[in-house]
């Protein structure tokens, strides 16, 4: 019986008919992808189109009911533990502790993810210089203004140098500006071989990915460049692309 | 508290005239003066000093009009003070200095006659997570003094979505369903004022057209609407907007006005290599500056004597190739970029 997805160094995430069910209700159904190496995925749906429940799953967090994953080599079945190490997360709604400093923050992610002190010390110079955050270094996180957070959030969920970082709608309510700022530390993380996988409700930062999906009512309903699902949609924005597939949804639940 | 049963006695505020204004804001300025940091919160210009020692607060703080039957949009990042201008405007936290009035009444004299008179749908749903739809629908009916049958007509369009799920838990409704329940709750009494905090942050780009739909339609029955967004692609749906950020009014226009008095030249340029390009643009001497905008970058450029061929020649000579320059109107985007560089 081949129950196993041949490990592929090239391919950071590898999914397979992966399905999630609650009851009578399935929440992701047999979808099917694979994120390259050094790719920005972006990973798009409506509200409750499943995309929450694939990332869990996809984070060794949540065990699919159906199907199979390989995240970073590690089966998201079986080895989620390996899964976790090789991944970071950073999400809108939970990224550092507001009642801990700056330097804090990094001295306890790093910890958790297994960094000496050292190598602590040396990366947290180097971060507060790239970040232009020297000043800030010793203040309370919850003080700082919310792009600050974010910017900082990243850079500590992938302080750990993963394969991979799952970004779960990380620049909402933040100005255009830093927004923009935000989207260059990315392109920098993934021009050091880091993969990106990030969902997103600005239609304009789905264009800067290298990919896109959109998920629809539990199933992936294109998949291509931001540029060849214009063409195939005939649309002129990702904007255009979203709107006609996500109107297409008959889950009443949202 | 003294109870008043006419307008606004406050003999700070300028006695509300006709029918044309249904909220008057003036000056008001509020500071949490944090303690955890220096950092300002609140709405108005951050002032020197701390809680125990404020510096006079003259000229500080915020002032705009709302006009009845408007859609007037609060436009900013998170923690510009939208929330602030809500809560103080719904009478549920006091500013530390200037008037506001609702429907001609005061913000602190008449609070009890504004909460008869608004609707308001929090950023957070705080409807009751255990009640049904329903159940939650007919609590706030009652509290009103209203039933729901009086009103129907009112929510009915925004109602009828969730009506096949009103038995179903408050808390267990997906997102957007939570919203329409929320935005019917708030509309059940007939609200004359309507205030919607981030009624779409965290909706997707479908649902967050079909709920300005709903606006639109509810400005037609007389609602005025104040609402505020972190989407700058909102802004053209409302009538006026007033731009936020760390407290303060960039500008407050309608949104042909804003673009119009987008200062500079604006390009869209894109090329094969999009993110060199983006260094190469902001090397040019002639660039203002330069942002990322979906596919295409914008330019703006600060030489009126620069025309695209100049542009095209550099960005040749940097061995960019497929390269593409078109003059464009600006977003409301790009003018809050402007504005807040300032």
């Amino acid at each position: 019986m081949n129950n196993t997805i041949q490990h592929n160094p090239n391919k950071v995430i590898i999914a397979e008919n992966l399905t999630k069910r609650f009851g009578r209700f399935t929440a992701v159904d047999n979808i099917s992808f694979e994120v390259e190496k050094g790719e920005i995925f972006g990973f798009l749906g409506a509200n409750g189109a499943g995309k929450t429940t694939a990332m869990r799953m996809l984070c060794g967090l949540s065990i699919p009911t159906g199907g199979k994953g390989l995240v970073a080599g590690y089966d998201i079945g079986s080895q989620t533990e390996l899964v976790k190490k090789s991944i970071g997360y950073m999400s809108q709604k939970f990224s550092l502790y507001d009642d801990l400093k700056v330097w804090e923050n990094i001295e306890l992610f790093g910890g958790i993810y297994g960094l000496k002190d050292k190598e602590i010390k040396t990366k947290t110079d180097d971060l507060m210089k790239v970040l232009n955050f020297e000043e800030e270094r010793d203040k309370l996180v919850g003080s700082l203004p919310l792009g600050f957070k974010q910017k900082l959030a990243f850079s500590v969920s992938i302080f750990h140098n993963p394969k991979l970082v799952f970004l779960d709608e990380p620049t909402g309510g933040v100005d255009p500006i830093t927004r923009r700022q935000f989207w260059e530390l990315i392109y920098d993380a993934t021009s050091r071989g880091i993969t990106v996988f990030v969902t997103t409700h600005y239609m304009d930062e789905a264009e800067y990915c290298n990919r896109v999906s959109i998920m629809v009512d539990g199933k992936i309903e294109a998949l291509d460049s931001p540029k060849n699902l214009k063409s195939q949609f005939n649309a002129k924005s990702m904007d255009e692309v979203f709107q006609q597939l996500a109107r297409k949804s008959t889950r009443k639940a949202d | 508290m003294k109870k008043n049963e006419t307008i606004v006695d406050n003999s700070n505020l300028v006695p509300i005239q006709g029918l044309g204004v249904a909220i008057e804001v003036k000056n008001l300025y509020k500071n949490y003066y944090p303690i955890k940091s220096g950092e300002f919160a609140g709405l108005g210009r951050p002032a020197i000093g701390d809680k125990s020692n404020p510096v006079p607060l003259q000229g500080l703080g915020v002032s705009f009009e709302v006009n009845r039957g408007e859609i007037f949009g609060i436009i900013g990042p998170d923690g510009a003070g939208k929330t602030t201008l809500f809560r103080i405007l719904t009478t549920l936290i006091l500013a530390n200095s200037g008037t506001a009035s609702v429907d001609g009444f005061d913000v602190v004299n008449d609070y009890k006659e504004i909460r008869k008179r608004v609707g308001y749908m929090p950023g957070k749903f705080s409807l009751y997570q255990d009640l049904t739809v329903e159940e939650n629908l007919n609590f706030f009916a009652t509290v009103f003094n209203t039933t729901i049958e009086e009103n129907y007509e009112l929510i009915k369009d925004i109602y009828q979505q969730i009506e096949p799920f009103k038995k179903r838990r408050a808390g267990k409704l997906s997102g957007g369903m939570k919203q329409k329940l929320a935005l019917s709750c708030a509309l059940i009494h007939k609200p004359s004022v309507l205030f919607l905090d981030e009624p779409t942050t965290g909706v997707d780009p479908v649902s967050r057209k079909e709920f300005w739909g709903m606006l639109k339609s509810l400005r037609e029955q007389g609602i005025t609407i104040l609402v505020s967004t972190p989407y700058m692609d909102e802004a053209s749906l409302c009538d006026r907007i007033a731009l936020i950020q760390n407290g303060q009014f960039l500008k407050i226009e309608t949104p042909e006005n804003i673009v119009a008095q987008y200062e500079n030249k604006l390009w869209a340029v894109e090329s094969d290599n999009m993110h060199k390009l983006l260094i190469d643009l902001r090397n040019n001497e002639m660039t203002k500056n330069c942002f990322a905008f979906g596919d295409k970058h914008h330019v703006s450029i600060s030489n009126e004597q620069m025309t695209i061929e100049n542009l095209k020649e550099y960005l040749m000579k940097e061995n960019h190739t497929n390269i593409q320059i078109l003059e464009i109107e600006p977003t409301v985007e790009d003018c809050f970029m402007q504005l807040s560089q300032k």
